[in-house]
């Protein structure tokens, strides 16, 4: 039989077939469609053109209203009134909001919604942080969400994977961030265009759970068609607490076929800051000179999660942020919120200066609670810094990871941690 | 499918949010979505862009978010296709899902300059820049993705197939 990556077999798995080839164009099934508070109107409209009165199951369809939410304006408002009218009328388990709603990526792997070796699509591109469960995740578009909705199905073309290989030891204030900008500055924004991207390597088997959702989380920022870590020990115990469904472990057959595998030494990468207007114009932190900032936000679905949170807090204890720098801290979920605050982040960020953003997309892609003004420069450790991404055209966004952003916020200017963390 | 019209040269990895940018995603209507289209590149676009007029652009048109608003401003703002020398993923799968022709040809957009004719033939692939009298082919487009256009999209194959409930 063919030697098949982990992709392809969670891709002939779910077409009910023995194997696949890139190329291939597939039928399969779908564990898990998601919509949120953007993308979910346009395909709750298609669904209804077409004539449709029932989802293919009432499980498997969730919807999250975490962009414009607490609901910005009333165009918003009417956005996601829509998804709560279509969720009670439809009975779905899965339809968040309020106090129980966080940013989509964080929120459905924290609640065992997704699972290893599913196959999900999402219409937002950053569905692909799944991978990092080992299932295949993938970003579409609103009608192919709608299409979903209704059949359970979708086609796909098989992807052709790349091979990303670390070794070597982590340097210090290193995280999965810093090694997926690593590989969109060497790549390119368009470097693994519609292909899977595989992470593997002893550093990455000893990577944590969210470490590597940032990475995944980024992939799409190479252009790619997903990314994926295969499941192993820091996975089961991820899911194992979690998983509402049975799950299952894919791995790669050794010696399966990639179109490119690139090789990586992590003693050699630093922390870096992705500059604007595009993820890969990446830099070294300690290369960059004297850039002041007007703004810090630590959050999205790249870095808002509890270890995000607890690096900024190690950076930050003790300090102030400095004068005329908004910090603004954005837990990713409640659940995530609840935990900094009784491990006591809160107070850190709280003394050091900080505003605390109820969970939301928020100033990620310039929807609200922290938009920037002409002429002003923030550091963020989101995933996009294109023009205007977090608001006006004249704004600048650097891309860094949580230690970075709070050093940097302490300094008033793109600083590396070690200039604020004596150790 | 036949299309004639003016280009509008744009550069590469144009990404979705300046094709329509974040803030005005609070609304799927195209008509209000088709006002905002291009904006952060080119504020005058909208209101300069003619009916059937051409989008040229370099590499990785459309990378950045899965927002479908994307391909919808565009076509809501009368651009009757889109050339480009490759587009993103997830870009390229709404254009064909919600029915924009979208074409990759590096020769077409080598020769293309801002303000030239276009003559385009969505079925043979074929580009005849009229202002400098110059034929192209456009890669061809999956057979697959044909039948879908064929179909009238992703939407209508499904009815078609009897298994919408
Ligand atoms: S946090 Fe940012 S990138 Fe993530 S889903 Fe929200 S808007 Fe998109």
């Amino acid at each position: 039989m063919r030697r098949m990556t982990i992709t392809e077999k969670i891709l002939a798995a779910h077409a009910g077939v023995k194997e696949v080839v890139p190329g291939d164009l597939i039928n399969a099934r779908v564990d898990i469609a998601l919509g949120n508070d953007i993308t979910a109107p346009i395909a709750i409209h298609e669904f209804k053109k077409a004539g449709a009165t029932r989802v293919y199951n009432r499980n498997r369809v969730v919807l999250v209203p975490d962009h414009f939410t607490p609901n910005k304006d009333i165009k918003s408002a009417n956005q996601c009134k829509i998804l709560k009218e279509f969720a009670i009328e439809h009975k779905l388990t899965h339809y968040y909001e309020g106090g129980e709603v966080g940013v989509e990526h964080a929120l459905l792997p924290e609640k065992g919604v997704v699972a290893p070796g599913d196959l999900v699509i999402g219409a937002d591109s950053h569905t692909c942080t799944y991978g990092a469960l080992g299932a295949f995740a993938t970003g579409v578009g609103s009608t192919d969400l709608a299409a979903v909705m209704i059949t359970g199905e979708l086609w796909f073309k098989v992807p052709e994977s790349m091979k990303f290989v670390f070794k070597g030891k982590l340097r210090k204030w290193v995280s999965g961030k810093d090694l997926i900008l690593h590989i969109i500055g060497d790549i390119g924004v368009d470097g693994a265009l519609y292909k899977a991207m595989e992470f593997t390597g002893k550093p990455i088997e000893s990577l944590s759970m969210d470490s590597r959702m940032a990475m995944c989380n980024m992939a799409i920022e190479a252009g790619a068609k997903s990314g994926i870590i295969a499941p192993d020990k820091i996975t089961k115990a991820y899911v194992d607490k979690r998983a509402e469904r049975p799950y299952k472990f894919y791995s790669s057959d050794p010696n399966a076929a990639y179109s490119d595998v690139i090789e990586y030494d992590c003693s050699k990468i630093e922390p870096k800051v992705a500059c604007p207007h595009l993820p890969e114009n990446i830099k070294n932190v300690s290369e960059i000179k004297n850039i002041p900032i007007d703004q810090v936000v630590i959050g999205s679905c790249t870095n808002g999660r509890i270890e995000d949170l607890a690096v900024a807090a190690r950076v930050l204890k003790g300090k102030t942020v400095a004068k005329h720098v908004r910090l603004i801290v954005i837990p990713a979920t409640p659940h995530i919120y609840n935990e900094a605050m009784k491990k006591g982040y809160f107070g850190i960020f709280l003394k050091a200066g900080a505003v605390i953003s109820p969970p939301t997309c928020g100033p990620c892609l310039g929807g609200h609670m922290g938009i920037l003004a002409a002429g002003e420069r923030a550091v963020a450790t989101t995933n996009r810094n294109f023009i205007g991404r977090m608001g006006d055209v004249k704004s600048e966004v650097y891309l860094a990871n949580p230690a970075v952003a709070a050093a940097s916020a302490v300094k008033g200017r793109i600083a590396h941690p070690d200039e604020v963390v004596r150790s | 499918m036949k299309f004639k019209g003016k280009v509008w040269k744009f550069g590469a990895d144009i990404d979705t949010d300046r094709i329509i940018p974040a803030r005005y995603l609070n609304t799927s209507d195209p008509a209000e979505l088709a006002k905002h289209c291009m904006e952060d590149e080119d504020p005058a676009f909208a209101s300069k862009v003619r009916a059937g007029d051409i989008i040229v652009a370099e590499k990785n048109f459309g990378c950045g978010s899965s927002r479908e608003h994307a391909p919808i401003a565009i076509k809501a703002c009368g651009v009757a296709c889109v050339i480009a020398r490759s587009f993103a993923r997830i870009f390229y799968r709404n254009s064909f899902n919600m029915g924009l022709p979208i074409l990759e040809s590096d020769e077409a957009v080598d020769a293309a300059g801002n303000g030239d004719v276009l003559e385009v033939d969505m079925d043979t692939g074929d580009i005849h820049n009229v202002t400098k009298g110059l034929k192209h082919k456009a890669r061809p487009v999956p057979p697959f993705m044909q039948e879908l256009i064929r179909a009238g999209g992703l939407m209508e194959s499904i009815k078609k197939s009897g298994r919408v409930r």
